[in-house]
């Protein structure tokens, strides 16, 4: 990482060594700007970027790079999610241009869920390339200055680019490859899948160190903060890839009725805090469904409160990047 | 009309197979359709998946597998099947040349090979196109 210039505000916080915190914005289903806006109010001055989901779960929500644009001219900082099952090449190299032109400064390449587990099933899944390819595209256009057809940009794009790795998932001894692998190919920064199971994450994190990955990608963490044993439930039987053990669901079950929520955020906690000791961890990303007031509760609670100067004040707005 | 940058079918190095070349398209998919349930993409990379043909993937993935993998290491998409890159990580442990290339960043593929013979298209070197942009990250990556 021999990068000075940060490229967002995110950035900036990682490259000096901040443990830094991303969230991720509920979905909308609004024309309403305000559903978006509100929905991340919450999140201001809690978190250092709130990613924008591309219709995740496969469910047609609003437009990620739509969300990310609010977010700017709200002065929040956006992580735009970019999958491969709704565009090929030219599409999604499209709105990886657009993107950048409106001020979105981190971007997420992922595959994406399969249509199947969404609200339009019947639908065609494109997956003309796959995330290794999203992410080298990406870095592509902003280092090489051209598409990936090698047509050159008047003006490359400028932003950090992420991936998204699930450590909990078989085969398990391959994923610390395949993170290798997206880094390779131009991954500067991971989040994790939900992450229950913390020896799978400390085993996940060592290979990655004896790989020497740590030096080159940055790994956040993704937490959950459950409000109810259904939700947790949900995640285990509907959500492909997600490794729920059964104290996770016990202790939800176990939660007094109307004290489920608190009983998610203290799961949370617990969880942040063991994560925190894991060597190579650089943040947490946190996760809810419907319950997005319990993030600045776990952000407080785990004593990541306040969060630095780096994102607060726009770097991701619109206009050139200032070098600090 | 005529212009040959309106013409969108393959590229000149391959066309439409007759005779001997024909015979061999026939012979791979025939073969390859029954040991690997091959796809015939026309670029082919078994031997980098451990001779798991990652075209089976419901995802086309060619740099597997997604997140989405069930804990008993099925598809997210066809549970009753196997993730095929569940397949590929086991089968490319056994193979004695190779087992390096599960870490390669493949290449996206060209949809304009598929139904091509890949055995022809390997000798051709028509299998190793890739778009300029992907050539110059190439460049600078493998050392």
């Amino acid at each position: 990482m021999n990068v000075t210039i940060p490229r967002s505000g995110l950035h900036r916080l990682l490259l000096a060594g901040e443990f830094v915190v991303t969230a991720e914005l509920q979905t909308s289903d609004s024309a309403d700007p305000a559903s978006v806006t509100q929905l991340a109010e919450t999140l201001r001055g809690k978190v250092d970027a709130v990613n924008c989901t591309d219709n995740s779960a496969a469910h047609t929500h609003i437009a990620p790079m739509a969300a990310a644009r609010l977010l700017v001219e709200d002065g929040l900082e956006p992580v735009m999610q970019l999958a491969c099952r709704d565009r090929n090449r030219l599409a999604l190299q499209a709105d990886l241009l657009g993107a950048a032109a409106l001020g979105v400064r981190n971007v997420l390449c992922m595959t994406g869920d399969d249509v199947s587990v969404g609200d339009h099933p019947e639908a065609k899944p494109i997956f003309d390339i796959d995330a290794v390819h999203l992410l080298r595209i990406a870095r592509i256009m902003r280092d090489e200055g051209v598409y990936l057809s090698g047509r050159r940009l008047s003006e490359p794009p400028n932003f950090l680019i992420g991936a998204v790795e699930n450590p909990f998932a078989p085969p398990l001894e391959f994923r610390p490859m395949r993170l290798g692998t997206k880094v390779e190919a131009g991954a500067e920064f991971v989040q994790t899948q939900i992450c229950f199971n913390i020896d799978k994450l400390r085993l996940f994190m060592a290979r990655c160190g004896e790989l020497g990955l740590l030096d080159h990608v940055w790994v956040l963490a993704g937490v959950f903060v459950a409000s109810s044993a259904r939700g947790v439930r949900y995640l285990r039987d509907q959500v492909p890839g997600v490794d729920v053990p059964d104290w996770v669901i016990e202790r939800m079950e176990a939660a007094a009725p109307g004290r489920e929520r608190e009983e998610g955020v203290a799961v949370a906690l617990g969880l942040v805090e063991q994560i925190r000791q894991i060597p190579g961890i650089s943040g947490i990303h946190l996760m809810t469904i419907n319950h997005v007031e319990a993030i600045p509760r776990v952000v407080e609670g785990a004593g990541l409160l306040p969060r630095p100067a780096g994102t607060t004040d726009p770097v991701g707005g619109i206009g050139p990047i200032v070098p600090v | 009309m005529g212009s040959a940058r309106l013409d969108r079918r393959p590229p000149q190095t391959a066309p439409s197979p007759r005779g001997v070349r024909r015979a061999l398209v026939v012979l791979e998919r025939t073969t390859k359709e029954a040991i690997w349930d091959c796809r015939m993409c026309g670029q082919c990379i078994l031997h980098s998946t451990g001779l798991s043909c990652p075209m089976r993937c419901p995802k086309n993935l060619r740099n597997g597998p997604c997140g989405g993998t069930l804990q008993d290491g099925h598809c997210e998409v066809v549970p009753e099947m196997k993730c095929v890159w569940v397949s590929a990580w086991e089968g490319s442990r056994k193979l004695p040349l190779w087992r390096d290339h599960m870490r390669h960043v493949e290449r996206p593929v060209d949809w304009r090979l598929q139904g091509t013979g890949s055995w022809e298209n390997l000798v051709t070197g028509r299998d190793k196109h890739v778009p300029d942009g992907w050539a110059a990250a190439e460049q600078r990556t493998h050392v």
